[in-house]
């Protein structure tokens, strides 16, 4: 049965391929039967190993399969293995399951759309780089599938690409991430240097024989690859291409810019974490990137007002919870908080998906209201998905949450920890916001399309019962990730009620401020200079798309045009015009003149004998 | 046996191929700078032979008779094309021919 693992990323390639090759000849049933179908026979491969590999433990707990050796070169032979083990198999199950149901709910969300088939291409593109990314056994290949997830994520933000601002938002999002890739390919060549290979078990065995703890090569190492993973997960400072990336299709967002791909960055971390134990520096920069990017997205998912960039800051904020924890050397509770974010806020995407559909393509909260009785099954399940991201107890995001802040604390992070506890407050405030101001209050007199079919219908229960039960599935990541030393459990209890409460008095704020009296939060926001000046500076996201522009576009824009007659392309420009005179030249001794030629000829036989002579 | 020294075979050859090139270079009339291109082949078979009785190989006049056979096809092809010119042309002045000027 795991001989078939390299089955679980062909069938969405296959499908891929399909789909590519059948580009528009398709029609809508035909192709969503191809594109979900292939996610689904992956999901059902995916559960069928995942029973005989737990079912059965193998040795060391892992399972490698050699497909083929890449090359080989003067000793340089890369293996093109897959690799299973405790983490990687949470990884395929997140992907193949939650992607499924995405799947099957754009299915649903796409119909009607002109390239329906190109769409369905570009998703199973994207789940096969995903899988190649996690079942990679080597960084290199691990690259490779982090680079065809950044190329798949481009075009499908760029779905729409009659609209010029998707298209920038898509070059925004290639490019803000090429930065972090940079950084990482930089990383790895630097591995490849000092260890002499680039097989992830080999490398974390030789690093800690090779560098000491707190070395400046293994720091250095550690924090290129931050860079990489800072820049897939869109944390500080390379956050800024999330949000734009809203402009994808809403399935989109919940697959790639909520569930999988944005979380590549702390599988990375958590797949290379003896390195990042080696740097204490490195380590401690993981958890204050986390903290920070979740305190300052948490302020900019409270003032914006489309429903998709509320959550999408909102996701921002909640990988910055598993940065924090892979910095508090919680890996296992990052990982945990992975799967159970992955199963929210899908689930919150997709509804929003649904509302936004339901509403003709509005997407301005304030626009909508009153939401909860004309569309009460959307409102029920993003109710659901909004408790599991406050931690609501009984939730998955309650399991996974608190299992980070109590390691945190119990760790000595306890700046981290009051850090996370701040954002619990933050995320409680933001999500209700959102949820009083669209779904409570007076409606706007939308025509509402109230959205069904089982299509819709099945994806968003399913994901709510993950919402909800989620966190009871234990994770098999004992052999893979060390799980933190803690001297005892006192006080776990009072710290779960106390982030309960936290949390409870953000939803509560909200209550007041949005639904109650929501004058009063206005004459707050517009009142005086400092709190209008805030209140901009936060929906700006901290200016944050502002410096950036000073700093690197505009300088470079002032670049090309004083530079406008590139001074390079002058070199480069003189060896066509030298091989045109040599042409000239050479074109006039071909004169036709067969004396000519026969003296020439004699001249080049003697000056050759008089060469070899002499 | 004694026979001619092969300084002097040399000398004659070089001499010969010399007027070849010479005639090959200096004349203006196709059918003698095909006559000058057989002298020169024929001093490099003279060569050969004085160098083949020098020291004793038979693998000298094997060359000449090679080098006879390409001689013979070499004047065939050149003598056909020869003809055609001057059919066509009227002259056999290679500096009125010059027409394939690249």
């Amino acid at each position: 049965m795991l001989d078939l693992l390299f089955l679980v990323f062909m069938f969405p390639l296959a499908g891929f391929v399909i789909l590519a090759f059948a580009r528009g000849r398709l029609q809508e049933t035909p192709a969503a039967i191809v594109g979900v179908g292939s996610i689904g026979l992956s999901a059902l491969l995916t559960l069928l190993i995942g029973y005989e590999f737990l079912s059965t433990p193998l040795e060391d707990h892992a399972y490698t399969q050699l497909l083929w050796t890449w090359m080989s070169v003067d000793g340089f032979a890369p293996q093109f293995a897959l690799r299973l083990d405790g983490l990687s198999l949470v990884m395929l199950g997140v992907i193949n399951g939650v992607g499924f149901f995405i799947h099957l709910f754009a299915s649903w969300y796409m119909r009607g759309d002109d390239s329906y088939d190109r769409f369905f291409s570009y998703m199973n593109l994207f789940v096969a780089s995903m899988l190649f990314l996690v079942l990679g056994d080597n960084l290199l290949f691990l690259y490779f599938g982090w680079e065809g997830v950044g190329l798949s994520s481009y075009l499908l933000i760029g779905f729409w690409y009659k609209d010029p601002a998707n298209g920038a938002a898509a070059r925004k999002a290639f490019i803000v991430t090429r930065v972090g890739d940079t950084f990482m390919a930089v990383g790895l060549f630097i591995l490849y240097h000092e260890l002499g290979t680039l097989n992830i078990q080999d490398l974390m065995m030789l690093a800690p024989q090779q560098w000491a703890v707190g070395s400046d090569i293994a720091t250095i190492a550690a924090l290129l690859l931050l860079g990489g993973a800072v820049g897939k997960s869109a944390q500080l400072p390379l956050q800024t291409w999330l949000p734009d990336a809203m402009a994808g299709p809403t399935p989109v967002s919940a697959l790639i810019h909520a569930a999988t791909m944005v979380t590549a960055g702390v599988y990375l971390i958590a797949r290379t974490h003896v390195l990042f134990e080696l740097s204490p520096f490195a380590l401690n920069c993981v958890g204050w990137v986390g903290a920070i990017t979740l305190l300052m997205a948490g302020f900019t998912a409270l003032t914006q007002t489309d429903i998709k960039r509320v959550l999408a800051y909102s996701t921002m904020s909640q990988i910055g919870y598993m940065f924090l924890a892979l910095g508090a050397g919680a890996w296992g509770a990052a990982v945990f908080h992975l799967m159970t974010h992955a199963f929210f806020k899908a689930l919150l995407f997709l509804s929003a998906g649904s509302v936004i559909l339901a509403l003709h393509h509005e997407q301005d909260i304030f626009k909508m209201g009153g939401l909860r009785k004309q569309i009460p099954f959307t409102f029920w399940v993003f109710l659901i998905g909004s408790l599991a991201l406050i931690a609501t107890p009984g939730t998955s995001g309650f399991a996974s949450k608190d299992e980070i802040l109590w390691l945190a604390w119990a760790g000595g992070h306890h700046d981290l920890f009051y850090a996370g506890l701040a954002g619990a407050f933050m995320t409680a405030l933001y999500t209700f916001r959102l949820i009083f101001i669209a779904f409570f209050g007076q409606s706007h007199g939308h025509e509402v399309h109230v959205p069904h079919g089982l299509d819709h219908s099945l994806p968003l229960a399913v994901l709510a019962v993950f919402a909800v039960l989620g966190g009871l599935i234990p994770l098999p990541l004992e052999s893979v990730l060390p799980h933190p030393h803690i001297a005892s459990e006192d006080g776990k209890h009072a710290l779960e009620a106390i982030s309960v409460l936290v949390s409870a008095a953000g939803v509560a704020v909200a209550w007041f401020f949005f639904h109650k009296n929501r004058a009063l939060a206005e004459k707050l926001a517009r009142g005086n200079l400092i709190s209008d000046a805030l209140c901009r500076l936060w929906s700006s996201a901290w200016g944050f798309d502002w410096l950036y522009d000073r700093i690197f576009v505009r300088p470079y824009l002032w670049f090309i045009r004083v530079n406008g007659h590139d001074f390079v392309e002058s070199f480069v420009a003189a060896v066509p015009v030298a091989f045109q005179r040599l042409h000239a030249a050479a074109a006039q001794s071909q004169n036709g003149r067969t004396r000519w030629y026969a003296v020439s000829m004699v001249a080049g036989a003697i000056l050759m004998i008089a060469m070899v002579l002499l | 046996m004694i026979g001619v020294p092969l300084d002097h075979a040399m000398i004659l050859c070089g001499i010969l191929f010399s007027l070849g090139l010479l005639g090959l270079m200096l004349r203006r009339t196709l059918i003698f700078m095909l006559m000058s291109l057989e002298i020169m082949l024929n001093s490099t078979a003279v060569a050969f032979v004085a160098a083949g009785s020098r020291w004793l190989q038979p693998d000298g006049q094997i060359m000449f008779v090679l080098i006879l056979t390409l001689a013979a096809a070499e004047v065939t092809v050149g003598l056909a094309l020869v003809l055609q010119i001057h059919q066509r042309f009227k002259t056999l002045d290679v500096e009125v021919l010059s027409q394939m000027k690249g």
